[in-house]
Parts: C-alpha cells; structure tokens; sequence
C-alpha cells in the first residue's frame, strides 16, 4: 500500500447493509454510509435535526464539553437560513481577487520557508501555520493574531488521543470571548465586529451568537484544512506525475481539488438527532437517536463514482458531499478551495519533487471502522524546482 | 457562436455571446447574480441551477440522471431545471433563455 493511500474502511458495510454502527459515550450512533441516503437525509432537517442539545450532532458527541450553540450548524431552517444570509457574504469574500492574491502570497512565503530549510514535520511546521495564517484573512484579524492561533497545537477541542479535552475547548472559548469584548469597546472591519453589528430578526445577534459563529470558525476550519493540506503533499510525493501535470496543466487544478476533497473527505462524518421513529436502508432508528451522514464513505460509492478509490486528478463529473449536502453545506469552502487551489499551482511553479521520511497515521476509531484521516507527523523533503 | 440570454432574481436580463465552455463558467466570469459556480462545474455544488423556458428545452436537453438525483433535493426544482456547469456552449444554444434559480 502507497503511504498516501486512504483506504476506504465503509466498502463492506456500505455495499451489505448500508449503515454501519458505533457506540459514542452511551449515544449510539446509526451511520449512514450510501451517496443517496446520505445527501437524502442532509436534505430531510424535519426528521434528522441538527437543532439538538448543542454538540450532540458532532461524533464524538461534546455535549459534556461545551453549551454554547454553533450557528448555522446547530439549527435547522427556516431559522437557519436566517442566520445563514448575514454570514454568507463574509464566506464568499475570498472569491475576490485582492483575498486571493494575498492568500498567495502567505503561501509562497511558507513554502520558501520550507525550502529553505529542506525537509518540515508537514502536520505541525507547515498546515498547521498555513492554516492559521490564512485564518487571519477569513477573520480579517491581524497576522500576528495566528501565532496565538498556531500555539495551540493541531486540536483545537481533542486532545492527541480519543480523550476530549474541556481545558483546550476552555482556551478556545477564553480567547473568543476575550476578542468579543475588544471588539464592543473598540469596532473594525474584523469579522467579530462585523457579526456584533449584523441585524438578525430585527435585533442585534447577541454576544453568545456572536460566539456560536466565531468558535464554529474557528473549529470547523483547522483539522479539515490541515488534513487536506498534509495529504494533498503527501499525494503528490508518491505521485510525480501528477505534480508535473499541474505544472503543465494548470487549468485542471479546480478540479483537482474537488476530486482531493472527494477523496480524502477532510471530515468523516457528522450526526443529526432523529425525530420521529422511521428507518434507514430497512433499519429501524428510534426518534431522540443519533444518526451519522458518513461523507467520507458516501465519496467512495461505487454506484456514483467510477474508480471510487483513486484520484483522477481531472474528474470531470464528481457529485461529491465532501464539503457536505444541502442548507449546511460547508460556509468554509470557497476559502478551503481558494486556499487548496493556489498551494496545489504554488507547489507545482517551485517543488520538483518531495520525499517522504517517517510518519505516524492518524486513525479514527469509529468503533466498526477504522479510518485514517491523515498524519499526527510526516516528515517531508521538499526538493526546488531549478529554473 | 451563441447568445445566451439569463433573467436573474431581481428580474435583470442579461445576453451574453460565448463559443464555447460551460454556460456555467460564461456566467461566472460576466458576473451574473445567483449562478456561483462554486465546484467549477464538476456537478457538486448546485449554484449554477437555472429554469430554462420551455420553449427551449429542444435546444439544452433535459437534466442527465446526475443532474436529475441532485436536483430531485432542491426545492426549487421542477423539470425545466438545469445545472448550467453541464450545458456545453455551442451554436445549438443559441438564442436561449434561462432564468436564474436562486
Ligand atoms: C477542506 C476543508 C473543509 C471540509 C472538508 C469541510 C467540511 C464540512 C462539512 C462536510 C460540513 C457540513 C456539516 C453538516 O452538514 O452538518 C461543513 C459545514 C461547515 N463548515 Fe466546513 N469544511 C472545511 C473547511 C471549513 C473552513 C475553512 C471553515 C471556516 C473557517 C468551515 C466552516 C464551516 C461552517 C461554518 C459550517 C456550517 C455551515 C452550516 O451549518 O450552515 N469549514 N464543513
Ligand atoms: S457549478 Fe457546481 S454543480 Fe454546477
């Protein structure tokens, strides 16, 4: 097996049955494992809510850890798309050019870094700062705000390990709320101050919704991103042949990346609570149980994807839910894609090839399935390309 | 050559001349209002749903069976849908009209 392979841990289970099964904390979860139920079932909020006890709907479950509501993730229409409006046109930002180029230009930075010095821990001396400086344009914060941001270390909410850790959510909410205030006392064009001054129903958004949007931010957009970035490098060192074919075809890299984003499915997986007692794939699930939508295994159905389990780095149709499905599709992903797109061109115009030197998987344990999502390390020799 | 005409949400109509790429990515790049493009038109994102007039459904076809699955869960679907990243500029689409969905 290539060491950037990501085998596809779902396929049995997905092609039997349908749904597999894993115990979280007592809260069970049915997971959803084919392309159809799975976009069906993010389209269908009346019977499968996301509007539960905040953090139910994440796997594994942080009811114990936190009590503020993420928005938009943890509410349903029609109040979601409320909320939704006042923070899309934030979202879409990094779509204009003047975001893009400075995007570039943070990216050309850290790969002449990292050629300087020749072979970087890729996890936590490369994705973790690209994704965290690149944050500070999102926020429209200072760029110093993202060494704070790099300091605490790959998990914003986990600790290394399985444990879920309530001292780092702590940081994390310290650190938000603390910049909630400076922005009340002290308004600029950063997003806190944006969202403070945002109307929602007639009204202001509150400080606690202010803080449900920025810590959704703020942790929905770290380990995806650092994931794609570390497996997209790690891809390409076993894959020389198609860091050649970027550089000479650079019109295929949008694909590219939505074929990445199929492919490494930077999130496994999220839940929703059930409603009313119903069934999936002829499986009864009970009303107040968990469900899981599996994007990660929806990405590799046969039935929608031919050659599920390789990149073909120009697929041309590719419906894939890796940025999710329907209302709560991913609000991050014209940044992940900006940001994806030009490390793929940047990475094409200055490395000639990269080395793969010792690693450590990471490996989800969904109980019935283990998936490896990417890297806890990977030291990776990045050699120049000489013009 | 083709001109294709698109009627947005806040009832401005817009022709536009291509010869060739997606209509999709010939609405993206004149700016026209609710058709993003955000996959760039590998049929994943579903910001490029348009209705296109009746009359003209001779000319686009109807939606292919991807298209049909993804759109089967958009509300604002019916069956003059079409995701406009797979609607391949040529001569034949000349002359038609399509409004914008969102
Ligand atoms: C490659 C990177 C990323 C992947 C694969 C990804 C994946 C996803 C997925 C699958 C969902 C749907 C969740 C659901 O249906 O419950 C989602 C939602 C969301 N993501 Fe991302 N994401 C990425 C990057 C980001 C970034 C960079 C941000 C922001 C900084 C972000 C912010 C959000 C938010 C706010 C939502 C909730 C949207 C809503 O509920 O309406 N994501 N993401
Ligand atoms: S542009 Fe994404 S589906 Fe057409």
């Amino acid at each position: 097996m290539k060491k950037s392979e990501l085998p596809d841990p779902f396929e049995k289970a997905r092609s039997a049955k349908g749904y597999g099964e894993m115990n979280d904390q007592n809260d069970p979860v049915t997971m959803l494992l084919r392309h159809k139920d799975v976009r069906k079932s993010a389209h269908n909020w009346k019977t499968f809510t996301s509007a539960a006890i905040p953090g139910r709907i994440v796997v594994p479950s942080e009811v114990n850890i936190r009590d503020t509501r993420q928005i938009p993730f943890e509410v349903d229409p029609p109040v979601h798309g409320a909320y939704r409006a006042i923070v899309e046109p934030w979202f879409k930002r990094p779509l204009q050019p003047d975001y893009q180029k400075k995007l570039a230009s943070q990216i050309s930075a850290i790969i002449d870094e990292t050629l300087e010095k020749g072979v970087v821990e890729v996890v936590n001396d490369f994705a973790l700062p690209l994704q965290s400086r690149a944050l500070t344009l999102l926020l429209n914060t200072p760029f110093h705000e993202s060494k704070t941001w790099i300091s605490w270390g790959t998990h914003v909410f986990r600790s290394e390990g399985e444990a879920l850790d309530g001292d780092k959510a702590n940081i994390l909410y310290d650190y938000i709320d603390a910049q909630i205030d400076r922005a009340i006392k002290n308004p600029g064009e950063d997003m806190y101050s944006v969202l403070l001054s945002s109307e929602f129903e007639g009204r202001k958004l509150t400080k606690e919704e202010v803080k449900g949007v920025m810590v959704l931010t703020f942790a929905g957009g770290r380990d995806t991103v650092i994931n794609a970035v570390t497996n997209a490098i790690a891809y390409l060192a076993e894959h020389p042949e198609s860091l050649e074919r970027l550089r000479n075809e650079p019109e295929i890299t949008g694909k590219t990346v939505e074929e990445m984003i199929r492919y490494f499915s930077p999130l496994t997986h999220m839940g929703r609570v059930v409603t009313e007692d119903t069934h999936v794939c002829e499986h009864a699930v009970k009303v107040d149980s968990r469900i899981s939508l599996c994007w990660a295994s929806a990405n590799r159905d046969a039935s929608v994807f031919e050659n599920p389990n390789e990149i073909v780095l120009d697929r041309k149709i590719n419906p894939h839910v890796g940025f999710g499905f329907s209302h709560h599709n991913c609000l991050g992903a014209s940044h992940a894609r900006q940001l994806m797109k030009i490390l793929l061109n940047t990475l094409a115009g200055k490395v000639a090839s990269f080395e793969i030197q010792d690693y450590q998987e990471n490996i989800e344990d969904l109980n019935e399935f283990q998936r490896k999502v990417g890297y806890n390390h990977i030291n990776v020799k990045f050699n120049p390309l000489n013009k | 050559m083709a001109k294709i005409t698109f009627i947005t949400s806040a009832n401005e109509t817009i022709t536009l001349e291509g010869t060739e790429g997606s209509v999709m990515a010939l609405a993206v790049e004149n700016g026209v209002r609710g058709i993003d493009g955000d996959c760039g038109g590998v049929c994943s994102c579903a910001t490029c749903h348009v209705h296109v007039a009746p009359d003209d459904m001779d000319k686009t076809g109807v939606a292919s069976e991807i298209e049909s699955d993804m759109l089967e869960l958009d509300d604002n679907a019916d069956e003059y849908s079409r995701l406009c990243c797979q609607l391949e500029i040529s001569d034949a689409l000349d002359g038609v009209v399509l409004t914008v969905a969102k």
